[in-house]
């Protein structure tokens, strides 16, 4: 464990970047918490809540990973496996909610955690 | 100015009395006398109206036209008179009881009697037939009589119009009534089976039972007298206190057998398109008159044959202009037509079908190739539209012709497009006009938008071809184009990017956007990326996990099930033409008990066993391959199942032996990837029990080999598949069904299914049978040459992944702890199995409530 920059997060060790396919997602625990690990094409790594607001399942690391264009930007996408809205993984953002709203009244963005590679070694930032 | 000439007409019937009525119009100078000689005692009477005597209606309130016409002086009706020969050269007919009458002309206006089928006992007490005013009288006596001691137990032999009629006057008289058809629907001659089933339900909710295929062997006297219960010839049996036979009608043409005039092959007096017999004095009308090469029972067109009559006999040169054979059921409650070429049995005819099982209702049109000329239908259920479809026959249909079998409501004849208050999307209950208003008002621009707008098409999914088709009209009308672009990452359709690989012979998502995408480094989406890993996998078959393969699937590809919606999976394994040994299906039993899983029967004959983590997942697979299975490609845009009945192995009535080529075929086509899901059917005869037609590809065994019908569906646009080739040998047969899959495969749209395809490709089935079984495109040598490929490279992809570790580490709860079971997923027990947890009820066991919530491992057995 290292400490972050700002004092309140500690950078996590997950897994390998190994373990990880190019463009498909993981699950992961971190602090309790299910996160949904990305490995991107170019070898970055972003992660964002696994669980899906829309049908407040614990699924998005199992969604198609891509891309969109938003605001001449090719944003890196994940798409729901279950009903296909489709968040921008650098953020959370929803970018379509595909006509629908949040189960539960949960908003329809997405928690992220800052994540990076250390070597061959995945990391995350996990509040203290 | 006395008559000079002298009309006789035996039978004073319907047809009789149109023909009286319309010369007495015409023959203003009064040239013909006329004289009809009938039968019954009473004057013609309406008999199409006679199941109205039942409500009350006396004989007299049947009466036809104006009663004045039998006090004109130059009519004369003899009733009660039945003619008993006629004597050509002399040209006189002489009456039972020894009248004689000469004529200068004679029609024969006989009609048909009631048929009974040569059955023991069709002469008890008790058992009627149902064609004039003393049957039913007769009837409704015997009934009411017995029904003093008791409740009376009709039986109707006979599922068609008159058979179904009477079970509904059985019942207007407080008898209990059960309709036996001998084949396998109702009303067999005017609609087809898909409407005959929607019949049945409707004609069971009145009350009245229906038994299809019995055959009536005999009728069994009661020890009291009088008919006491039917055998039937599979050996069942129904107690009956009064049977009516209404098996059809036989011509009364026995007066121009006897006279040597023509007689049509199957009976009925043939005369020419002038109504005139062999015997150019002699005419016949009506039912009786063998017209075309066949006998008519029905009214409109005997009026037509009395009207052309006259026209003759006052000097015209009318001829018969052919038989309006429509019907509409006349029975309270339930609605019932048919009309034109109503089995679409005209070349190329293209059938466009609508139901709605919920609520009873069938409807189909025939259309011309081009899906343009109304030829026929069968409306049961709602009939609303049979008055202004039925003037619009052999004419081309303005707009959609599916607009027409929308639900009613819209208020007379449809509009030329999809009503506004048609509804489209039944999930969220969204109507045309809905979509358009997105368009219009909402300024959507693409499906997504519409989607959004209206929330159409976001829970099944299955209208959205039709959401799409709306919009795209709605936007072409604004003069916007409309692209046929995959998504925002290809401009082209899915069928120019198949070939556009399939010709370059690229391998990888990478190279795919690299050289045909909008933006060489865009990653893909969740459409375009599933539509490459479909392309690709037979183009350039390989694991759907192999590298960069792997981030094209969909995760039900990916893990190669099915996702569920609390995140677990559902597993299928194959069981291939629903042939399953004991022993497998104690394996698959023991599997579902060990994992705790809830396993349900699937309509394609095999077993769907649900909650699986994904964890779980390869420990499943490694049971099941074990015990001999392999993946059933549930989760796949793949060739599903092929549908069997037990065939001619066991049963007795199949003709082939349709086990084992399901079997075959399922071995075969497993692991296809296609556009869309893909189902077969085959069943060993002609009863259809595999309900083939419901499928993408559906064979009919005949005793010379296989039919075989394409692009039947179920879901939401129901589809009966349509007839592509007959008669086919085995060999025959299964190159046809490859080259079908593979040319559907290569063309059609993301998600489109077989039968919009068919209609999307030019010349429709035509075209399609042009290229299957003609070769027009000369592709068919290549298409052999690739499905005998992807026979050779087919691999279980389950038992492929667990030879692999590199795979099976996909399939871990978490990458950072994979002992860790996913605590998300709870279950609650009902009917002896699992079933997630509701978001009340695990709110309510969090709060501590006794609410009996567990983990997969749920122990509910006991
Ligand atoms: C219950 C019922 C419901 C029906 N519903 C419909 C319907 O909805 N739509 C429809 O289009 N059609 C219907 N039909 C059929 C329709 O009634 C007949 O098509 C029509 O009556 C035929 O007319 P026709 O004059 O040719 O024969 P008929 O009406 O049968 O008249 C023939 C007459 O000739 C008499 N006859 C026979 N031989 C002799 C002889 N040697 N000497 C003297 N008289 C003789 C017979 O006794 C009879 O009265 C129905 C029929 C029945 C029984």
């Amino acid at each position: 464990m290292t400490i972050l920059d700002e004092p309140t997060a500690v950078w996590t060790a997950v897994c390998r970047l190994g373990d990880l396919a190019p463009e498909r997602g993981a699950a992961a625990l971190v602090g309790g918490e299910q996160v949904a690990i990305f490995r991107l094409v170019d070898g970055g790594v972003l992660a964002v809540q696994q669980h899906d607001p829309f049908s407040d399942a614990y699924v998005l690391s199992r969604g198609i990973v891509g891309s969109r264009a938003v605001e001449g930007v090719e944003v890196p996408t994940v798409a729901s496996p279950m009903h296909k809205q489709v968040f921008d993984l650098r953020t959370g953002r929803c970018l379509d909610p595909a006509g629908k709203a949040p189960a539960r009244g949960l908003p329809p963005d997405l928690r992220t955690w800052a994540a990076r590679v250390r070597g061959d070694v995945v990391e995350i930032a996990v509040p203290a | 100015m006395s008559p000079s000439k002298h009309l006789v007409v035996v039978g004073g019937g319907m047809v009789a009395q149109r023909l009286v009525e319309a010369l007495r119009d015409r023959d203003t100078a009064g040239t013909w006398r006329i004289t009809v000689l009938a039968e019954e005692p009473r004057r013609p009477y309406d008999r199409v109206a006679l199941t109205s005597y039942f409500s009350g209606r006396d004989a007299e309130d049947l009466a036809l036209g104006d009663p004045g016409l039998w006090h004109d002086p130059l009519v004369t009706l003899v009733r009660d008179e039945r003619v008993a020969s006629v004597d050509r050269a002399a040209r006189t007919v002489t009456t039972a009881r020894g009248r004689v009458e000469a004529y200068d002309h004679l029609v024969l206006a006989t009609g048909s009697s009631a048929w009974v089928p040569p059955i023991e006992g069709a002469d008890l007490p008790g058992v009627f037939v149902y064609r004039t005013v003393d049957d039913v009288a007769a009837l409704r006596g015997y009934v009411e009589e017995l029904s003093q001691h008791r409740t009376v137990r009709g039986a109707v032999i006979g599922g068609g119009l008159l058979g179904l009629e009477a079970a509904g006057a059985l019942q207007a008289l407080g008898a209990q009534a059960t309709v036996l058809q001998v084949g396998t629907h109702l009303m067999s001659t005017q609609i087809d089976l898909g409407g005959g089933e929607a019949l049945r339900r409707l004609i069971n909710q009145l009350g009245v039972g229906v038994r299809l295929n019995a055959a009536t062997a005999r009728i069994r006297p009661h020890r009291r007298g009088g008919v006491g219960r039917l055998d039937l010839a599979d050996g069942g049996r129904l107690d009956a206190d009064v049977v009516v036979i209404a098996a059809g009608v036989r011509p009364r043409d026995e007066l121009a057998r006897d006279g040597g005039l023509e007689i049509g092959p199957r009976g009925g007096v043939v005369v020419d398109d002038s109504c005139l017999t062999s015997d150019a004095d002699i005419s016949a009308v009506g039912e009786v008159a063998c017209i075309q090469g066949a006998c008519i029972g029905l009214v409109a067109p005997g009026y037509a044959m009395a009207e052309v009559t006259v026209d003759r006999l006052l000097g015209g040169r009318a001829e018969f202009p052919g038989a309006d054979t429509a019907t509409k059921l006349k029975l309270a409650g339930v609605d019932v037509a048919s009309f034109g070429d109503a089995f679409g049995t005209t070349p190329g005819a293209l059938e466009i079908v609508w139901a709605d099982p919920v609520a009873g209702v069938y409807k189909k049109l025939v259309m011309s190739d081009d899906a343009r000329t109304l030829l026929g239908g069968v409306l049961v259920g709602d009939a609303s539209a049979y008055a202004s479809l039925r003037p619009m026959l052999g004419r081309e249909l303005p707009g959609d012709p599916a607009a027409f079998l929308l639900p009613e409501g819209t208020g007379g004849p449809p509009d030329l497009e999809l009503p506004d208050d048609a509804g489209v999307c039944s999930c969220n209950n969204v109507s045309a006009g809905a979509v358009r208003g997105a368009v219009t008002e909402h300024r959507c621009t693409d499906l997504g938008a519409v989607k959004a707008c209206t929330k159409a098409g976001t829970s099944c999914g299955s209208c959205l071809p039709l959401v799409k088709k709306l919009v795209t009209t709605e936007l072409q009308k604004q003069g916007i184009a409309v692209s046929t672009a995959l998504c925002e990452h290809f401009a082209l359709s899915r069928a120019q990017l198949y070939d556009a690989v399939r010709v370059s012979g690229v391998r990888s998502f990478t190279e795919v956007v690299q050289r045909f995408g909008t933006r060489p480094d865009a990653r893909g989406c969740d459409i375009c990326k599933p539509a490459i890993g479909s392309i690709l996998a037979t183009t350039a078959p390989a694991h759907v996990l192999d590298g960069e393969r792997a981030a094209l699937q969909d995760t039900n590809d990916h893990v190669m099930a099915n996702l569920q919606k609390d995140g677990s999976y559902s597993v299928v394994p194959r069981i291939p033409g629903g042939e399953v040994t004991p022993e497998g299906l104690i394996a698959i039993g023991a599997v579902a008990q060990d994992f705790g899983l809830y396993t349900k029967i699937t309509g394609g004959q095999r077993i769907d066993m649900f909650g699986a983590r994904i964890d779980q997942l390869p420990l499943i697979w490694q049971r099941l391959v074990d015990a001999g299975f392999e993946s059933g490609h549930a989760y796949g845009k793949s060739l599903r199942t092929v549908k069997s009945c037990v065939g001619s192995t066991w049963c007795r009535f199949g003709v082939q032996d349709s086990v084992a080529l399901a079997v075959l075929l399922e071995l075969r086509y497993r692991g296809l990837r296609s556009p869309h899901k893909i189902k077969l059917g085959v069943s060993g005869c002609a009863r259809e029990c595999a309900e083939a037609r419901g499928k993408d590809v559906g064979v009919i065994a005949t005793d010379k080999g296989w039919n075989v019908y394409v692009g039947g569906n179920g879901g939401f646009t129901p589809r009966h598949a349509q007839l592509l080739a007959e008669d086919l040998d085995t060999e025959t047969l299964i190159r046809t069904i490859d080259r079908f899959l593979l040319y559907y495969v290569r063309t059609a749209d993301r998600l489109q299914r077989t039968a919009p395809w068919i209609g999307d490709v030019e010349g429709g089935l035509d075209g399609v049978r042009a290229v299957v079984m003609e070769d027009s495109l000369g592709i068919a040598a290549d298409l052999d040459q690739q499905m005998a490929q992807h026979v050779l490279d087919y691999e279980d992809e389950w038992k492929a992944t667990l030879e692999d570790p590199e795979k099976l580490r996909r399939f871990s709860s978490f990458v950072n702890a994979p002992e860790v079971a996913d605590p998300s997923l709870a279950y609650v027990p009902e009917r002896g199995q699992a079933r997630p947890a509701t978001a009340d009820e695990r709110a309510a066991a969090l709060r501590g409530e006794p609410v009996l919530v567990a983990g997969t491992t749920l122990e509910v057995r006991s």
